[in-house]
């Protein structure tokens, strides 16, 4: 793509340097000369949008170490003197603070950018693959750096996270006690949780300059997804992209800055302001905006597979996610990148990206949450007021029958006359039955909007009884259908899945393309 | 071995089909590197695992003396919370009735007590590991329907035995591992 290079040393010095070291040659050929296709719009600036993300961030993270503590004790303080004691150092640690929420906008922008246009298909395969790893690494970078400030959120994030990895089987224990440094999360945890956050930018800067290298390989892809025929459907990078990303960051400072200055604390979690405390949870656990569709997903599962328990597959699923990423380039079968020319995949993405905003709305949400229920929670309770009891025990033949041998005593005893019979066990196979005859058999009904309120009522109900001198109540529970927002999380979390592993493998090989007007798919020059 | 390196020696032309000397070395040297290699980065890893003076913390004495009837206190152990529940008789009538109910996680409230070195405990104390088995939240005391615990953070109810009875949580509160020392003190761990 980028071709021979054009570089003329200018002046001595150069051409002397140029032998030696030819770096003034590499600045030249891939941010000056560099060719790039002459249709690109705003959504190709976030490239340099989230290079200048990692440089805010590196640089406030190492003033930041300059005055952090690392130690349970001091770390939260620590973060307090930074905002209120060392000079402008409010400034710094809110723009790093905001700069976290800031870099993942742009990188999810940037992210579903590539997926609209196809910027993961041939030849940009390794390019899209680097980009996986760099998100994955800045998840990793945040949450470590997420848990330094040592407040209610930060130690309950890490333990939660950590008690996911507990979830695997056998070696899970482990390596949950080999990441933590101890059986809890302590100051052994927060000490490499700094090193590591410190670390990781770095990280993520090199696998950067590997992404940018093979993007000046293969060449930028461009919104109508067709490479460009010939050097007239380019521009020099400079001033064309240069001028241009310069002016979209511009914007995107705006918006920083309205954040950093006016809502710095707009993006975190109140509970943060809480010095950690071990023994005491908030009532609400919830990461941080960023991560909240993959703690949705986690969420979902709320149902064994087999041997897979239900938090093992919520992990599962959470990685998957991320995973399924990773093998995209081989997933989608369309030989068309951009979606333009694609109409019903770009029904099918539009969903997609609804999708995950409303993951996002799932994971801050309480799982329980209904959001609609068809009818009332109805529960019926029998009881009866006098009477005399007879007792009978029962020995049933083995455990397996113990529950039908008990019932069809009970059965027995009602045919007897028995208003209402009590099991009470007392060993896997003896029960004591007791039958009440004679008496009033009275009967309620309660109904509420939510189980809570409803078991609350029984409690309530069964307590007043019993001090009256009824001594057993027969409750039957009518429970109607819940749509809960786990169960909404289960169709979302199908449909992200579905996207990636049957909607775009079929829809390539189905779909009827839009038809690419000839402007495009010849060159310029050709077409004039 | 000692064959194959002879052959190797009497036909040092036939690379390709039989293993010279000289491959053998290679492959020795290269398996002896990698042990070395693997025994020079294991430090770099172990060096995370739980500390001599973490693990010397692994052990804690509580005192139940001052622990009144229908009160509970929460203790750390390996900086972990644990419940020290001193449970009223209503509580413990409650936790045994339910001993065959249908459990989502069955146990009764016997197993529940023993000690860990096999001893029965006394129901009068029960000694939990504070953490929600669903994500590690500690749970409320007396409260929920079973006025056992309630996790506030995803509404797990647990009954007066720590048994899960409602809720997103797979299974019931894990007995900490304890002994009593004398009538009225436990070690944990
Ligand atoms: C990929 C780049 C980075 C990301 C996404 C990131 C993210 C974060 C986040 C989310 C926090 C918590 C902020 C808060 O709640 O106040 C944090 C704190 C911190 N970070 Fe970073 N960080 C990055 C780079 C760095 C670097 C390069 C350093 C140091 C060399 C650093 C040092 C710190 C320190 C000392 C804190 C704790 C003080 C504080 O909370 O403000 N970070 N980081
Ligand atoms: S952590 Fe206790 S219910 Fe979720």
């Amino acid at each position: 793509m980028s071709g021979p290079s054009t570089y003329q040393p200018k002046n001595g010095f150069t051409r002397w340097l140029d032998a030696r070291l030819p770096v003034m040659r590499l600045v030249h050929d891939s941010f000056v000369a560099y060719p790039t296709p002459r249709n690109l719009n705003y959504w190709w600036t976030f490239g340099a949008i989230l290079s200048f993300c990692l440089a805010v961030q590196i640089v406030t993270g190492i003033i930041l170490a300059m005055h952090y503590v690392g130690h349970v004790d001091l770390a939260f303080a620590s973060v307090q003197r930074i905002d209120r004691d060392v000079p402008y150092g409010w400034l710094i640690q809110n723009i790093h603070s905001v700069g976290a929420s800031m870099f993942f906008l742009a990188v999810y922008i940037h992210m579903f950018r590539g997926l609209y246009y196809g910027s993961y298909k041939a030849p940009r395969e390794i390019l899209w693959i680097l980009g996986c790893i760099i998100y994955l690494l800045m998840v990793a970078t945040a949450f470590l750096g997420y848990s330094l400030p040592w407040g209610q959120m930060s130690f309950w994030a890490a333990t939660v996270i950590t008690n996911l990895i507990g979830a695997l089987p056998v070696v899970g224990e482990s390596i949950k006690n080999w990441l933590m440094g101890g059986f809890a999360i302590d100051n052994p945890t927060l000490t490499r949780f700094f090193s590591l956050h410190y670390l990781l930018p770095f990280v993520i800067a090199g696998v950067v300059i590997l992404h940018i290298w093979a993007l000046h390989v293969s060449g930028q892809n461009n919104p109508a997804g067709v490479d460009p025929k010939d050097e007239s459907d380019t521009v020099p990078f400079t001033p064309h992209a240069t001028m241009k990303d310069l002016f979209a960051l511009t914007v995107f400072l705006i918006l920083f800055a309205i954040f950093v200055f006016y809502m710095p604390d707009s993006l975190g979690h109140p509970d943060n302001y809480i010095p950690a405390n071990p023994v005491v949870t908030p009532p609400h656990i919830v990461p941080e905006w960023y991560l909240l569709p993959f703690y949705a997903i986690l969420r979902a599962i709320d149902f064994n597979v087999g041997p897979i328990d239900s938090k093992l597959g919520g992990v599962i699923l959470m990685f998957a996610s991320i995973a399924i990423l990773f093998v995209l380039p081989w997933l989608d079968t369309s030989k068309i990148r951009s979606m333009r020319y694609r109409p019903v995949a770009r029904q099918f993405f539009l969903i997609f990206v609804a999708v995950c905003i409303a993951l996002g709305w799932c994971g801050q949400m309480n799982p329980s949450y209904s959001m609609f229920t068809a009818g009332e929670f109805r529960a019926g309770l029998h009881w009866v007021e006098g009477g005399q009891s007879i007792q009978r025990a029962v020995t049933a033949e083995s455990e397996r029958r113990a529950g039908a041998t008990f019932e069809e005593a009970a059965e027995a005893m009602k045919a007897e006359g028995a208003q209402i019979v009590m099991v009470d066990r007392s060993s896997p196979t003896d029960a004591t039955l007791t039958a009440i005859s004679g008496g009033q058999l009275r009967e309620a009904e309660l109904t509420a909007h939510s189980l809570d309120e409803l078991e609350a009522q029984i409690a309530e109900r069964k307590a007043a009884l019993g001090a009256a001198g009824v001594p057993y109540v027969e409750i039957e529970r009518n429970l109607p259908f819940e749509f809960t927002v786990t169960r909404f999380a289960q169709i979302l979390t199908a449909y992200y899945f579905l996207f990636f592993l049957v909607i775009l493998p079929l829809l390539g090989l189905r779909e009827t393309p839009g038809r690419v007007p000839e402007t495009i798919a010849k060159s310029i020059r050709g077409a004039a | 071995m000692a064959e194959t390196t002879a052959d190797a020696a009497d036909a040092p032309h036939d690379a390709h089909d039989a293993p010279s000397r000289r491959d053998f070395i290679y492959v020795a040297a290269g398996a002896v590197g990698a042990v070395g290699t693997i025994a020079a980065i294991w430090p770099l890893i172990d060096q995370m695992n739980p500390a001599a003076d973490t693990r010397a913390m692994a052990t804690t004495e509580i005192d139940l003396a001052a622990l009144q009837e229908g009160q509970q206190i929460v203790a750390t152990w390996q900086g972990k919370p644990v419940f020290v529940r001193h449970r009223t008789a209503a509580e413990i009538a409650a936790a045994r009735r339910d001993d065959y109910a249908p459990l989502k996680d069955p146990a009764t409230d016997a197993s529940r007590l023993v000690q860990a070195d096999g001893k029965p405990g006394n129901p009068a104390f029960l000694v939990l590991q504070a953490s929600c088995t669903h994500l590690g939240c500690v749970p409320t005391f007396a409260a929920g329907d079973y006025r056992g615990w309630m996790c506030p953070c995803h509404g797990s109810h647990y009954d007066t035995s720590g048994r899960i009875r409602r809720g997103p949580a797979p299974l019931n509160l894990a007995v900490a591992p304890y002994v009593y020392l004398t009538e009225t003190s436990i070690r944990i761990g």
